[in-house]
């Protein structure tokens, strides 16, 4: 009974105060999420775009001040036909890898639409399982059906009467298999996501649409390919986006079987290849400048969708 | 002051209906019925590659029952012939085992904690303000997102090493907390714009003041959404490798994904059996987790994607 006349009594008094409250409200609640990001990817991304113009090797790890390099990095990479070989096999892994996922992703997406309800239950269920396995499970699991004398992968294609197959060395052959191997298990891994959020997206299509394009005759086809994938562009384009920034930088997978298969030089993408130069070999300065072209790759990748994204948020 | 609550609660349980209702269409298990043509191709199809993507995952389950021997015998084993335990004892008896589970506890609790109460308030300034400035916020956030973890763990070794917390659990959760929050407040505030304002507008015109609206109000409705971004920060942190393996030391207290690795590597000849089992332990409890969860956040995910 108290509680409203306080609040009536007290307004009038402290109308301004309230306002500068308000104003500043925001701002507060949104301070702890920005010092939390500011601390794990702010600050280093600032030492590190300052790092990449200096010498910064072992020597400076032991308390050596550290030298200006100018653009010496830079250029210690950009003339290395060894990055560019790197360069090249990691734009070309990224746009094979996320190309198949969102294709494959799509199309189950849309399958899983015409399913019935029993069936599109169990597919659910199955993607669900693979999205929710963590990478590096599934990383030993893959790495034993392709083990070269038991995987279950030789046996299946020697019975089938592929010989060759017999003890084949898919991780250590050459980096094609490998390659092949590590992109197998990247798409298997990253399908369930797109295939769930694309068919929830799907099922968001208003009903109304859709009986309406029925009375003008429209075929299933029709429906899907002219009104529901278009509608929902702007979720496949996301996640698209996604995909190719999660397969540019891939690590994991590549590292880890890079570990089983023995043929790192010749398998290193981009990812691997930065750690190789700055964890394992302590070049921090030439590491830093390599992670700053992987940033600026991908803001030229991301480039259209995020002013896609701008002009969107202008709007909101 | 009787008839205040009344009211309040005649607005929120009707409403919190209609929340529900509001995220019916969004989630993938209940979607709105669509009339096109069920097609038994479709069907089939969606059993073979049902089976198709479980291969790996049934794979890792029965090699985890089977004996060394019948691991290595050609033809491999379909069925485990005799079941055997013996591989989830060798992994959890492993070195280190107990250590790992416990770092990774540890990893995702702090993440948890840390991540979604920054990222609830964030939401809330998100979804409730309309201030200057709330436009490129949301910008950042989308564009931080996109910084790749990989581009960036260099100059974060450096920093820890700096700091003294290499080869610390605590400082492998400040990356990971700085890493999840932004995705984690961007899914929160999809749900915290699916509880009606109006609810909280009310519970202020009875008297309330506007944290006391939000904490009576809208808190509890938006708990579901709470508890899903909790869980994906702690899948996040579960299933990270990269930064765990640049921040942790084989020799210090690993987290689970490190362990399974190095108990692979740490053999002559991989024990695979072992490996599988460890495997298993470490996915079931988050398949699990996930399976119950997995609505809310495509959804969530698909909310944000739409709203922008």
């Amino acid at each position: 009974m108290t509680r409203p006349t306080r609040a009536s009594q007290r307004r009038p008094l402290s109308r301004q105060a309230r306002q500068r409250r308000s104003r500043l409200a925001p701002w507060m609640l949104l301070a702890p999420a920005t010092v939390m990001v500011l601390v794990a990817l702010g600050y280093p991304l600032l030492r590190q775009a300052i790092m990449s113009f200096q010498h910064f090797g072992l020597a400076q790890q032991f308390g050596q001040p550290a030298e200006w390099a100018g653009l010496s990095n830079y250029v210690t990479i950009l003339s290395d036909p060894y990055f560019w070989s790197v360069f090249i096999k990691s734009v070309l892994f990224c746009l094979w890898t996320a190309g198949v996922t969102m294709i494959i992703g799509v199309g189950f997406a849309v399958l899983m639409l015409r399913m019935s309800a029993v069936v599109r239950t169990i597919f659910n269920t199955t993607l669900i399982v693979v999205w929710a396995m963590p990478a590096l499970a599934s990383l030993t699991v893959w790495q034993w059906l392709v083990d070269p004398r038991s995987g279950l992968l030789n046996w299946v294609l020697t019975s089938v009467g592929l010989e060759g197959f017999k003890n084949f060395n898919w991780l250590g052959e050459n980096f094609w298999t490998f390659y092949l191997i590590a992109s197998a298990v990247i798409i298997w891994a990253s399908i369930p996501l797109v295939a769930i959020t694309i068919y929830a997206a799907l099922a968001q299509v208003p009903t109304e649409v859709l009986e309406a394009s029925e009375l003008d005759g429209a075929t299933n086809f029709q429906q899907i390919r002219r009104i529901m994938l278009p509608m929902i562009g702007p979720v496949i384009s996301l996640i698209g986006v996604l995909q190719v920034i999660w397969d540019l930088r891939v690590f994991t997978q590549i590292y880890v079987l890079q570990q089983a298969g023995g043929i790192a030089s010749e398998t290193n993408l981009l990812g691997t290849y930065v750690y190789e130069t700055g964890i394992a070999k302590g070049d921090y300065g030439v590491a830093s400048a390599l992670a700053m072209v992987i940033l600026g790759l991908t803001l030229v990748l991301t480039g259209r969708y995020i002013r896609m994204l701008y002009r969107q948020g202008g709007m909101a | 002051m009787s008839i205040d609550t009344t009211s309040t609660r005649a607005i929120v349980s009707p409403s919190r209906t209609s929340a529900r209702g509001a995220q019916a269409p969004r989630t993938a298990a209940r979607p709105r019925r669509i009339r096109l043509g069920k097609n038994p191709v479709a069907n089939v199809s969606g059993v073979i590659f049902a089976l198709l993507w479980l291969i790996p995952v049934y794979w890792m389950v029965n090699s985890a029952f089977q004996s060394e021997s019948e691991l290595m015998s050609w033809p491999p084993h379909l069925l485990p012939q005799e079941f055997t335990w013996d591989n989830f004892a060798s992994a959890i008896t492993q070195a280190n085992f107990w250590g790992a589970l416990q770092a990774s506890l540890i990893a995702a609790a702090l993440t948890v904690l840390f991540a979604s109460s920054g990222a609830l308030l964030a939401a809330f300034a998100l979804s409730r303000f309309r201030f200057r400035g709330r436009t490129t916020m949301i910008i950042t956030i989308l564009i931080v997102q996109m910084i790749p973890a990989e581009a960036l763990f260099i100059s974060q070794y450096r920093m820890l090493d700096g700091w003294n917390l290499l080869n610390s659990v605590v400082g492998l959760s400040i990356l990971y907390i700085g890493t999840i929050v932004p995705f984690i407040a961007w899914m929160m505030r999809g749900f915290v714009d699916g509880v009606p304002i109006e609810l909280e507008e009310a519970a202020m015109v009875d008297g309330c003041s506007r944290v006391g609206a939000f904490c009576r109000v809208t808190l509890p409705l938006l708990a579901p959404g709470i508890v899903s971004t909790s869980v994906f920060g702690f899948l996040f942190a579960w299933n990270e490798y990269t930064l765990a393996l640049i921040v942790l030391s084989k020799d210090s207290s690993v987290t689970l994904p490190i362990w399974l690795q190095s108990f692979q590597q740490g053999l002559k000849a991989t024990d695979w059996g072992g490996v599988m089992a460890g495997a298993t332990l470490i996915s079931i409890p988050v398949i699990i987790i996930f399976m119950i969860v997995q609505n809310k956040i495509s959804s969530g995910m698909v909310a944000g994607a739409v709203k922008g």
